[in-house]
């Protein structure tokens, strides 16, 4: 275990030197205050549409910094030729993935951290009350949602040749299962067969990460979702990083790595 | 070899040659039809496009004022065809049907079923308390107000958010200063709009209890209806027919109050003309008729 917080120590300390968490939040901080002064028919009440663009906001955010930061870490050691030298100490090769995946997710967790956060008190300030259990059953969801993107990027790094092309292909698929996931069982039953049979099979097969978006719930102050479907879900999302995690262990073990 | 003073004097040349031609054609571009320089930042940059956005932002209004429980496109909308903020002002011809409620019909495997945990599940409205159905938070519908503002200014041809807006903003928020500008705005984007007088004679007689401003602002309403109707294909006929029921009740309620009430029934036949429910207007004309009947004969005393 020494060895996965190794390698998972260097991969956060990375993330904190690097620029895109620091622009991002700044970005994201003054787009919510410009947008939290405009004033709008004299009520100083108002909040939701700010929640909402916040959240928007931190969700781009987390997509943008978990898939760059995860797509450029094998690309990266192979590329300055350090990754010889890394597997030549006592360091597994399936160590070495799950601790760049641990210290990529673990770097994700920091940065929702301060951007939920923000969001807390950005919302507070308006609503004057700050529902935590809500903010954790949303944060924690968010999370592991990220370590599912983060285990399926690491396995695009070993198979796709560029980290350009895996950020690409990650974005698309994380986008299109996050806009239509949820639909594609609709979508099939009105195509033909064979076409129907595959798209069903693909519903069935995707991880369902819009299951973790749980925005609507946040801005519009529903209740907490029952801990029982909370926990489920979490264990849905531990199983898909295990299987994506698994895929890039096998992957590796049969790649050159010169 | 060319000397500095050359560059500098051609320089001087170009700048005055630049401004001259700018202010030449400044006049010319300001005086085009096609020229955006005069409409606000979104016609700048957005152009016609923006009715597209504008709809958009509307529909997200009633969203919100669904507590994020409302149809994709891949839902049953039929529940949902006209928005049902602007259908409970009373003021929109409401083509909804089917059910509002389970739109999202029975759940289709067992990923739709767990997922239904993770998204607004529950149809409610904003002003009857939203998720926690608590009555005394209905002024919550604050929230559907920054689309809608944002809609106005993205569209401000669409007399519909205008009137929706002002709507809520009186009835919920008590804020009758800020609906009477933004319906005042309304009626400066769009002159004709007979909805938009309709609303705006609600806000003087309900509000302001100014039976005057609100029977001339109505009054001027049913004109301007009378002027346009003819000009409509059947179908918009059909959606404006419910406006002028209503111009007219209101009027006729209005004169009954003032105690007018031969006036009174004259609106509401007036109203029946339009009505899809002429017979319970009869009632009211009946109702009236035998008040005034009242009012005419003499007080019958009794003998001992």
């Amino acid at each position: 275990m020494n060895n996965i917080f190794a390698v998972a120590g260097v991969v956060i300390k990375e993330l904190y030197r690097r620029k895109d968490f620091y622009v991002l939040f700044i970005v994201t901080i003054l787009i919510c205050l410009v947008m939290a002064s405009v004033n709008i028919f004299n009520d100083a009440k108002i909040v939701r549409y700010l929640k909402e663009i916040c959240l928007l906001l931190v969700w781009l955010s987390s997509l943008v910094i978990a898939i760059t930061t995860t797509a450029r870490q094998i690309p990266a050691e192979r590329e300055n030729r350090t990754l010889l030298p890394l597997l030549a100490k006592p360091l597994t090769r399936p160590q070495l993935i799950i601790g760049k995946f641990l210290g990529c997710w673990l770097a994700c967790g920091l940065t929702l951290l301060c951007f939920y956060l923000f969001f807390g008190a950005l919302s507070a300030s308006r609503e004057h009350q700050w529902p935590l259990l809500n903010y954790f059953q949303a944060a924690t969801l968010h999370w592991f949602m990220l370590g599912i993107i983060v285990a399926m990027t690491l396995l695009g790094s070993l198979v796709f040749a560029a980290p350009s092309s895996n950020s690409t292909i990650c974005f698309v698929v994380v986008g299109g299962i996050l806009f239509v996931g949820r639909h594609l069982d609709q979508v099939a039953l009105t195509l033909r067969e064979p076409v129907r049979t595959i798209v069903y099979s693909i519903y069935f097969a995707i991880p369902h990460l819009e299951l973790f978006d749980v925005r609507d719930l946040i801005i519009h102050n529903w209740p907490l979702i029952p801990w029982l479907y909370f926990s489920l879900a979490l264990l849905y999302a531990v199983g898909y990083l295990a299987v994506f995690l698994i895929g890039a262990c096998l992957v590796f073990r049969r790649k050159a790595v010169n | 070899m060319h000397s500095p003073r050359t560059f500098l004097l051609l320089l001087v040349a170009l700048l005055v040659s630049c401004f001259g031609l700018a202010a030449h054609l400044e006049p010319q571009f300001q005086a085009w039809p096609g020229s955006r320089a005069k409409g606000d930042i979104f016609n700048v940059v957005l152009g016609d496009s923006r009715r597209m956005f504008a709809n958009q932002f509307y529909v997200k209004a009633d969203e919100y004022y669904h507590s994020g429980y409302y149809p994709t496109m891949f839902d049953d909308n039929a529940a949902f065809q006209t928005t049902h903020m602007a259908a409970d002002t009373g003021a929109v011809n409401d083509k909804n049907h089917g059910d509002e409620h389970g739109f999202l019909g029975p759940t289709r495997n067992w990923i739709d079923a767990f997922g239904r945990h993770f998204f607004p599940d529950r149809h409610t409205h904003l002003d009857a308390g939203g998720p926690d159905d608590d009555l005394s938070g209905s002024d919550n519908v604050r929230e559907i107000l920054p689309w809608l503002k944002l809609s106005a200014d993205l569209d401000p041809d669409n007399v519909q958010t205008y009137t929706v807006t002002a709507y809520w903003l009186r009835e919920r928020m008590n804020n009758t200063a800020e609906a009477d500008a933004i319906l005042h705005e309304g009626l400066r984007n769009c002159p004709d709009s007979y909805d938009i007088l309709f609303e705006l004679g609600r806000l003087y007689y309900e509000s302001y209890h100014d039976t005057d401003r609100a029977r001339n602002v109505w009054e001027l309403g049913v004109r301007k209806w009378q002027k346009i109707y003819p000009t409509l294909d059947p179908e918009a006929q059909k959606d404006n027919r419910l406006i002028m029921e209503q111009l007219a009740t209101h009027l006729a309620k209005l004169e009954e109050d003032a105690g007018n009430l031969p006036r009174a029934i004259e609106w509401f036949q007036a109203a029946q003309k339009v009505s899809l429910t002429p017979t319970l207007i009869q009632d009211q004309i009946n109702r009236l008729k035998f008040k005034l009947g009242q009012e005419l004969n003499p007080v019958l005393k009794p003998l001992y």
